[in-house]
């Protein structure tokens, strides 16, 4: 990823950077291919993400604010654009960084000490909630347990929770994550192949759950990963690039390699991708499954148990299969052993990375 | 086939939506025989939201999880190794299908589970009554092809109804052939040319009886007043778009174009095309990728305007008969009745077409119910008005016809409807692309006029960025797309004046 953020102008004698003009360029533009110089570069990216966040009233004034950080390249930018934005333009936000650890050895305790080294580089407290903690299992032992097959679906649910859990902890208004516009066109196309109306129409919306708990929002909704990638490379911020162990690089879909592939040929082809979603709007009579709590622990649950109990329940009774798959085991039949669905969905690329909250 | 007698249409009827839905129907007797069920909603578990028999699906996964594809029939039951459908004859065995859907049939009864749904189309869209004349568009490809032979033996059927009824009171549908030669733009060898024709010749040639006129038209024969230097004029054209996928697309247009043309100098009055399944499912993704034909805010896509079994925004209404068959159902025809296709105009593609096109064919080995569910998908878009066949209100057209036709036509209601259209693709206009006209001054040239008519993504990917080349581009454009963008701009700019015309004070610039 970072020799593709070096592309520098191959052709001989140096060229304008076509904003200002004077210096020369550097960099060509993911987004755009104009060739600009690094600090045009800055302004502009700095500057689209502030326009999205006043254009979509992302925040106000006095909020508190939580970053989801996994101490990744999305995450890391998004805390290091919000901190430099929140001071710039006096958004008058109190950011935090909010990790989950979902104790993988060799990957989030590396990736953890990066984001511990942001806190101190951006001035931003720094909470971090353990799986561990939450719901008493480390992912190592789930995998243990479970295999290689589903373990996505533990760590997502449980990552979902963990954060609104952190969030509630930080006592914080919204939760801001790293989706990037290419995450975001991932959802749209992966829906569309699903045939899924009902999430296609919300998948697009840069603000959800404002009627749960924590409204989540995406900063960086319109932004390119490319230009994330060259934007950290540039500014030499401190990362961790390493894939989850537990979902190894292999996995990296068709959907994602076929975006990758659309933005070769037409760079605003992400963009259309994400207007498309949000046009792909249809008056359903769909009924949205009622929202209530879970019954075991309290948190918003349109069953009866929310999702991870019923998740953490199989676990610990050594039924590792209950919840996966369709049915809904536990809030139907107690002790129905839930047959497991197909396990391998490879037109997606990140199985961790669900994008509807 | 006798179109209008009442029993038989609603057997067809019957069999049809079997073969459509085998989902539904079919379900029950599948599950026990095989096990093996590959539906549209499975492949991923947070699939499809509606009802879509998941706990079943599951429980049939189930056991298919065991036994490879080939094992399956042998593994189950008494009926081994049959066709499900009849239960007589060996399913298909081809090598190197990956498929096991087309396995389960015998070649009979794959061969008439296909012309089902092709029937099933055409009776319940009323795409072809008794007293039509359609054309049929031919590339030399395996849809086309098909679409070709299964529309002559509808018409032989009905012609042999036709000899064998007394008062002969219903007449037999005419049919005609059009083969658009492109090869002034693609480098094909001469004789390669010369040869596919020939070829396409001798094909429609052996469809007797009734005998079919075959129409070969190169394609630019649409600048008919000056049609020496035609080709001369296409191809500076074409070379004006910059983009790939714009030129592609342009061509598409300009191809329609050509056959509406033959369709309306030769009395035709249907124009069927062969698109399949997989070929509208890679349609759904390209206009997704290409913010095509977005309608209105709240109501969709003009995409359903192009996915439907009927578009009647063309002078000629176009049907596409074949809309439920996949490809590769249709390639297995071919092959297995020794259908014989011409392939010609076969450029590699590096546009965001060929992107799409090869990524649904990844999707769809991957798992075989893909592009169903991604036409499905598109297919809960509203439709326009102008997505079924007009109604007939001649007196000379039986009653039993008009009576059928109102049935199974679309309720006008569900339907959106659209005045303005691009003049490019012919993709109903946005309340946005009408906006961005509004604000053209009338004392404008022709050029810029044409250019504000036109749809985002056309002005995006055909139209030359720079301004001033937009003038020699509008020259080249042959005289019918012109036409479509004066008749189709005088009605955007009344419709835009009628919204306004309490503030207008005086008539001085009320001529255009």
């Amino acid at each position: 990823m970072e020799e593709e953020g070096d592309a520098k102008p191959k052709k001989a004698g140096p060229r304008q950077c076509c904003v200002c003009n004077q210096r020369r360029a550097a960099l060509k533009r993911p987004k755009t291919l104009e060739q600009i110089c690094r600090e045009c570069f800055y302004r502009v990216f700095e500057e689209e993400i502030h326009q999205v966040i006043v254009e979509n009233q992302l925040f106000k004034p006095g909020e508190r604010i939580a970053i989801g950080a996994s101490g990744g390249k999305d995450s890391t930018v998004l805390a290091y654009v919000l901190s430099e934005l929140n001071r710039r333009n006096n958004y008058g936000l109190d950011l935090f960084l909010l990790s989950v650890d979902e104790g993988i050895t060799g990957y989030r305790d590396d990736s953890l000490e990066t984001v511990k080294r942001n806190e101190i580089q951006y001035g931003l407290p720094l909470k971090v909630v353990s799986y561990k903690d939450l719901y008493g299992w480390t992912m190592d032992e789930m995998v243990k347990m479970i295999g290689l097959k589903n373990n996505c679906t533990f760590c997502g649910v449980f990552r979902r929770q963990a954060l609104d859990r952190g969030a509630a902890l930080l006592k914080v208004d919204k939760l801001a994550t790293g989706h990037n516009a290419d995450d975001i066109a991932e959802t749209v196309l992966l829906n569309i192949l699903r045939g899924d109306i009902a999430r296609l129409s919300r998948c697009t919306a840069i603000t959800t759950g404002e009627d749960g708990p924590i409204p989540r929002c995406k900063p960086f909704k319109y932004t390119y990963e490319k230009e994330i990638v060259m934007y950290a490379y540039f500014k030499r911020l401190d990362y961790f690039s390493t894939e989850c162990i537990y979902s190894p690089n292999a996995y990296r879909g068709f959907a994602r390699e076929f975006i990758k592939d659309l933005e070769r040929i037409r760079p605003r082809a992400i963009l259309d991708i994400i207007k498309s979603g949000e046009d792909f709007r249809i008056s359903t009579s769909t009924k949205m499954p009622e929202q209530g709590t879970c019954e075991r622990c309290g948190y918003i649950s349109s069953q009866k148990w929310c999702k991870a109990c019923v998740l953490l329940e199989g676990l610990n009774r050594g039924l590792p299969k209950l919840g996966i798959g369709r049915s809904r085991g536990l809030n139907q039949e107690n002790s129905k052993d839930v047959k497991k669905g197909n396990g391998a969905r490879s037109i997606e690329s990140k199985q961790c990375g669900s994008l509807d909250f | 086939m006798d179109l209008d007698k009442k029993p038989n249409l609603t057997m067809t009827n019957k069999k049809g939506s079997k073969a459509l839905r085998p989902n539904s129907s079919l379900l029950a007797i599948e599950a026990e025989l095989c096990g093996a069920f590959n539906m549209a909603c499975n492949g991923s578990d947070s699939g499809c939201r509606s009802n879509c028999y998941r706990n079943r699906d599951e429980e049939d996964e189930e056991v298919a999880a065991v036994p490879s594809p080939e094992t399956k029939p042998v593994a189950n039951g008494n009926n081994q190794g049959l066709c499900i459908k009849c239960k007589a004859n060996q399913p298909m065995s081809f090598a190197g299908r990956r498929t096991d859907d087309d396995a389960r049939f015998c070649g009979d009864c794959f061969r008439s589970n296909l012309f089902g749904k092709f029937r099933l189309a055409v009776t319940s869209n009323a795409m072809i009554c008794p007293t039509d004349n359609v054309l049929v568009a031919f590339s030399g490809g395996a849809s086309s092809r098909v679409a070709l032979q299964f529309v002559h033996e509808m018409q032989h059927k009905a012609q042999k109804n036709f000899d064998a009824s007394r008062d002969r009171s219903l007449p037999v549908f005419g049919v005609g052939v059009a083969f658009i030669d492109e090869s002034s733009i693609f480098t094909v060898p001469e004789d390669e040319v010369t040869k596919g024709i020939e070829d396409i010749r001798l094909i429609v040639s052996s469809l007797t009886p009734p005998t079919k006129e075959l129409h070969v038209v190169p394609i630019e024969s649409l600048y008919s007043s000056d049609s020496n230097d035609g080709s001369d004029r296409l191809k500076k054209l074409l070379d004006a778009v910059c983009d790939a996928t714009g030129k592609e697309d342009l061509l598409v247009y300009l191809r329609m174009l050509s056959l509406q043309k033959i369709a309306s100098e030769n009395g035709y009055n249907r124009l069927v095309l062969g698109s399949c399944t997989s070929r509208i499912a890679c349609h759904v993704l390209t206009a997704t990728v290409k913010v095509r034909t977005f309608f209105q805010q709240g109501h969709g896509y003009s995409l359903p305007a192009d996915i439907q079994y009927v578009d009647s925004r063309w002078g000629v209404p176009v049907v596409l008969p074949l809309r439920d068959c996949l490809i590769q159902e249709l390639n297995m025809l071919c092959h297995l009745d020794g259908l014989k296709t011409v392939e010609l105009n076969k450029n590699p593609s590096s546009s965001i077409n060929g992107l799409v096109s090869s990524f649904v064919t990844l999707l769809q080995e991957e798992n075989p119910s893909r592009e169903c569910t991604i036409v499905r998908t598109a297919g809960k878009l509203t439709p326009f008005h102008f997505n079924r066949i007009p109604e007939i209100n001649d007196s000379n057209v039986p009653l039993a016809t008009q009576r059928r036709q109102k049935r199974y036509n679309l309720k006008p209601t569900e339907s959106i409807s659209s005045e303005s259209f691009c003049p490019i693709c012919n993709s109903p206009l946005s309340k946005s692309d009408l906006l961005s006209f509004k604000n053209v001054e009338s004392c404008d040239t022709n050029s810029v006029l044409f250019s504000a008519a036109c749809c985002s993504s056309c002005r995006f990917q055909i139209l030359p960025k720079d301004p001033s080349s937009v003038g020699d581009f509008y020259s080249l454009l042959p005289q019918p797309v012109v036409a479509r963008a004066k008749c189709g701009s005088a009605d955007n700019y009344s419709l835009l004046r009628e919204q306004i015309k309490d503030c207008i004070l005086s008539d001085s610039e009320d001529e255009t």
